[in-house]
């Protein structure tokens, strides 16, 4: 199936995970917050949380700003 | 007496908040952060990507530093409220300085929406401060809604122009029960001196003096600003007059 993760296409396995996508996208787990079409996905539940065909997953860190 | 302030509960240490936005670098921004004082600072949230750096949680967490995440980019009340929402995730705080604005070529806040996110997070347990214009109603609307702390801009951001309607400011601070913190458009010390002689709480700048020629320098001359700004409000100013009124004695001479 196809998601995408901060908007760039990614074709993961059906039964893929919120972790699987954070593996796919190869970027450090900590400080990280993740967002699912538009809701927000608790670290405690990445490795239980599947995503649907086309799920819009966001992953985003504090950086400097402001 | 004790002049500590308090922003929903929380002991805030310094009047001046500083963003971590425009240094050159992590070094130039540590010595500016220090030189400053400050107790609390803002970052952004961004999206990952395999080259950003954590260094300024990093940094931030080294200097004892609060971290104030903002919604800065959002245009709308859903993307704000999501975004601080994910920044509660990733930064394990409920501070949140709220950022909705209208478009890029002003970056001045969007009234209906700011509003709008500031009610559903303030219902989602969020301690709210709002980056707001210089307007009382609005800030009033602020408050009535929950709201910790209203940031009203001096100028738009970034502009360094000062405060273009301190009047507005006044009544702003007059009217509110809870802190308010001028954000946005200081541009020198003098200018940060003024926010808190109108009786502003604190002073939330960044680009003043991450972008200053030399940043720990204005940084430091920052903090003797709203300090200075702070000590002058509270000791009470002389009354303007129209004419002149002789400082030495005017008998004997």
């Amino acid at each position: 199936m196809t998601v995408f993760l901060n908007g760039e296409p990614a074709d993961l396995a059906p039964d893929a995970t919120v972790l699987d996508a954070l593996a796919a996208l190869g970027v450090p787990q900590a400080g990280v917050a993740v967002a699912v079409d538009g809701s927000v996905v608790r670290r405690a539940d990445w490795p239980a949380t599947p995503l649907p065909d086309g799920a819009r997953v966001e992953v985003l860190r504090a950086v400097s700003g402001g | 007496m004790d002049d500590t302030l308090l922003i929903g509960g929380r002991k805030i240490a310094s009047r001046l908040i500083m963003g971590t936005g425009g240094a050159a670098n992590l070094e130039i921004l540590e010595r500016a952060l220090v030189a400053s004082g400050t107790s609390l600072t803002t970052v952004a949230m961004r999206r990952v990507d395999a080259t950003t750096g954590t260094g300024v949680l990093e940094l931030l967490r080294r200097l004892g530093i609060e971290i104030l995440p903002n919604t800065a980019g959002c245009r709308t009340a859903a993307e704000a409220v999501l975004t601080a929402r994910l920044a509660r995730e990733a930064l394990e705080t409920d501070l949140v300085k709220l950022e909705v604005v209208a478009d890029d070529r002003t970056l001045l806040p969007d009234p209906i929406e700011l509003l709008d996110a500031a009610e559903q997070l303030v219902d989602d347990g969020f301690t709210v401060l709002p980056y707001t214009n210089d307007d009382p109603v609005l800030a009033r609307k602020l408050e009535q809604a929950g709201c910790a702390a209203v940031m009203p801009l001096g100028s738009p951001i970034g502009t360094g122009l000062g405060i273009r309607n301190p009047h507005n400011i006044a009544m702003i601070v007059e009217a509110a029960g809870v802190p308010v913190v001028l954000d946005a458009g200081i541009g020198t010390a003098s200018e940060a001196a003024q926010a808190m002689e109108l009786g502003c709480d604190a002073v939330l700048l960044a680009t003043a003096v991450t972008r200053a020629a030399d940043p720990e320098r204005m940084a430091h001359a920052m903090r003797l600003g709203v300090e200075a700004g702070r000590a002058a409000h509270g000791a009470g100013r002389i009354p303007r007059r129209y004419w002149a009124q002789a400082s030495s004695p005017d008998v004997d001479r």
